[in-house]
């Protein structure tokens, strides 16, 4: 009888998932098969003018890796990455820890909680552009390091490789150090606080605890952290398309890999650009695969 | 390093509080510098930095408002955006979490790691089929491809699963049904005030991301009645901007991100919260 009923309401499960199904098949699989159809294609617009779609096999994908442009942009686009996590990785442990360090008491860890979390919400493009005027030729950086002696005429921020990749990966760091913060310091807290009492009691240092306690315990969050920053590096695209208009000046060495792919799609070169989609989508389907398996997810989650 | 005993905790609390008060400089310093130029003459702006605000803000917004940016026009369009897409983000991410959560039916275990599995494919990569798809639709320049997709968000689908595992017993559905509720009804009337706290953050999430997104809306949008304000802002970057008053660009960044800086302040402890209450179980 109660297994009757039971199936009576169940089929209810399915009528919920509709909205949800219906819309993401729409909206997300079917695109995603006409990417992957168009890169089998060689289609794009010159003019006024569509030439294709032919059919030519794998040839989009040759010549994309084949092509320099590809591995420089991959370049860039981890080269700013990294730039921009290690500091990130390391701030954010050093804060967590001693946020959920009981024998600091820190006070204001709301209010500090507060400012670390609030660029994560700022619009990156709006962020960006504050960050070109701060940072242009006659702009207020300029101004204020003339003023402290720093430099003796304005540096040109944005005609140097290295400084405008700096740039990017300092908003980047702005942006995710709080939020990685919030996740380390929930990790750190659910640690078990006998395990630091006994340290205690054997005499280790706080460097220690943090050494052989802190850190073994975190290694899931921490992977976790790591893989999912890396899939939102790959993905970088609003902070240097506005801070360099789209160019990815100088000399193309802050155009990432979504910069590329947007400029296909706004030239309507599908061919090419479905490959380049196709291959972002493998590179992360294989990140997606490692954070399940580092976070300990099982498939029979009952 | 064995013998020494590491610093006392009087000195490693002084050491946490320098650095906390120099990241807390490198977080807000970049907006106090927006908030003082806002406040200035280009002339005032281009003579050098100041550390004092200038008097020139109320000019500042009413050239700005009465200039060539439609920034009205673009803030009602993000507002629409952002409010709908929402609302659809955390009704239907509901429904979906209370279907997986709530029934025991054949294909659940499938379609809820299928959900899971999906979760980190990002919108750029099929940006392309996105865009041919809504042109063979007849949805190109309109809001509907930029709010209707927000209805499948497996990411707040997840998380309100997870909030109902801990806080939605199956045996209050039970109770609703033995007094005559319809299951439509039951999830509205019942389920939804239940997780009101989920639905408030992820509704501020999806709001903000909205608010905020910048690839998509400029892929679709292409008139200048339909542009948001991350495009309006793309667009004061693209022109020649050292033309440009300064001043009203100042003006107009701070215009782009204080709603939502407004909303933060005020809810900024749920929202922290939120944050770490989505973080993987260790």
């Amino acid at each position: 009888m109660k297994k009757k009923k039971g199936n009576k309401y169940n089929r209810w499960g399915w009528y919920f998932l509709i909205p949800f199904l219906l819309v993401y098949v729409v909206f997300q699989l079917i695109p995603l098969f006409n990417t992957i159809y168009n890169s089998f294609f060689e289609r794009y617009r010159t003019g006024l003018t569509w030439v294709g779609p032919n059919f030519v096999g794998l040839d989009n994908y040759k010549e994309l890796l084949s092509q320099g442009d590809l591995w420089v942009y991959l370049k860039n686009t981890m080269i700013m990455w990294v730039l921009g996590f290690v500091p990130q990785i390391a701030v954010s442990l050093l804060l967590g820890a001693w946020f959920s360090d009981n024998r600091l008491r820190l006070k204001g860890s709301r209010f500090f909680k507060t400012v670390i979390y609030l660029p994560n919400l700022i619009m990156a493009s709006a962020f960006s552009m504050l960050f070109f005027t701060l940072f242009s030729d006659n702009g207020p950086m300029n101004s204020i390091l003339m003023s402290l002696g720093i430099i003796s005429e304005p540096y040109s921020f944005f005609s140097h490789v290295w400084s405008t990749r700096t740039l990017v990966a300092v908003m980047n760091f702005l942006m995710w150090f709080g939020n990685t913060t919030i996740l380390l310091m929930a990790g750190m807290m659910s640690i078990d606080t006998s395990l630091y009492e006994a340290a205690e009691v054997d005499g280790a240092t706080s460097t220690q605890r943090f050494f052989k306690i802190t850190l073994p315990v975190l290694k899931p969050i921490l992977i976790y952290v790591m893989i999912t920053s890396l899939i939102g590096g790959l993905q970088m695209f609003d902070v240097p398309q506005i801070l360099t208009n789209g160019t990815g000046e100088p000399m193309r060495s802050s155009m990432t890999l979504i910069m590329f792919l947007n400029k296909h799609l706004f030239s309507k070169n599908y061919g090419m650009g479905g490959a380049l989609s196709v291959l972002l989508f493998i590179v992360t389907g294989i990140l997606s695969i490692i954070v399940f398996k580092a976070s300990g997810y099982s498939m029979d989650d009952e | 390093m064995e013998t020494k005993k590491g610093l006392n905790v009087k000195a490693r609390r002084a050491i946490a509080y320098v650095v906390l008060i120099a990241i807390t400089v490198l977080c807000l310093f970049w907006f106090y510098v927006l908030l003082i130029n806002a406040t200035r003459t280009n002339s005032q702006i281009s003579g050098g930095f100041s550390p004092l605000p200038g008097t020139n803000m109320a000019k500042n917004w009413v050239n700005l408002s009465h200039g060539t940016l439609p920034i009205w026009r673009g803030l009602l369009n993000s507002l629409i955006i952002a409010t709908a897409s929402a609302f659809l983000t955390t009704y239907f991410s509901a429904m979906t979490a209370y279907a997986i959560h709530a029934y025991r039916f054949r294909g659940r275990k499938f379609i809820s790691t299928f959900i899971l599995m999906v979760m980190m494919i990002p919108t750029q990569v099929v940006a392309l089929g996105f865009l041919e798809l809504i042109n063979n639709m007849g949805l190109d320049n309109s809001f509907i491809p930029l709010i209707l997709p927000a209805a499948a968000s497996p990411v707040t689908y997840f998380y309100m699963k997870q909030y109902m595992e801990s806080s939605l017993p199956l045996s209050i559905i039970e109770a609703a049904r033995i007094d005559g509720a319809g299951e439509f009804k039951i999830f509205n009337i019942v389920v939804m005030p239940i997780i009101k706290p989920a639905i408030a953050v992820q509704a501020i999430f999806a709001f903000v991301a909205s608010w905020n997104n910048y690839f998509t809306p400029a892929l679709v949008l292409h008139s200048d009645s339909k542009k948001t304000l991350p495009i309006l802002i793309a667009q004061l970057r693209a022109a020649d901007f050292l033309k440009f008053d300064m001043g009203q660009v100042y003006m107009m960044i701070l215009f782009s991100i204080l709603p939502v800086v407004v909303v933060y302040l005020l809810l900024s402890k749920q929202i922290v919260s939120g944050v770490a209450a989505g973080s993987v179980k260790g």
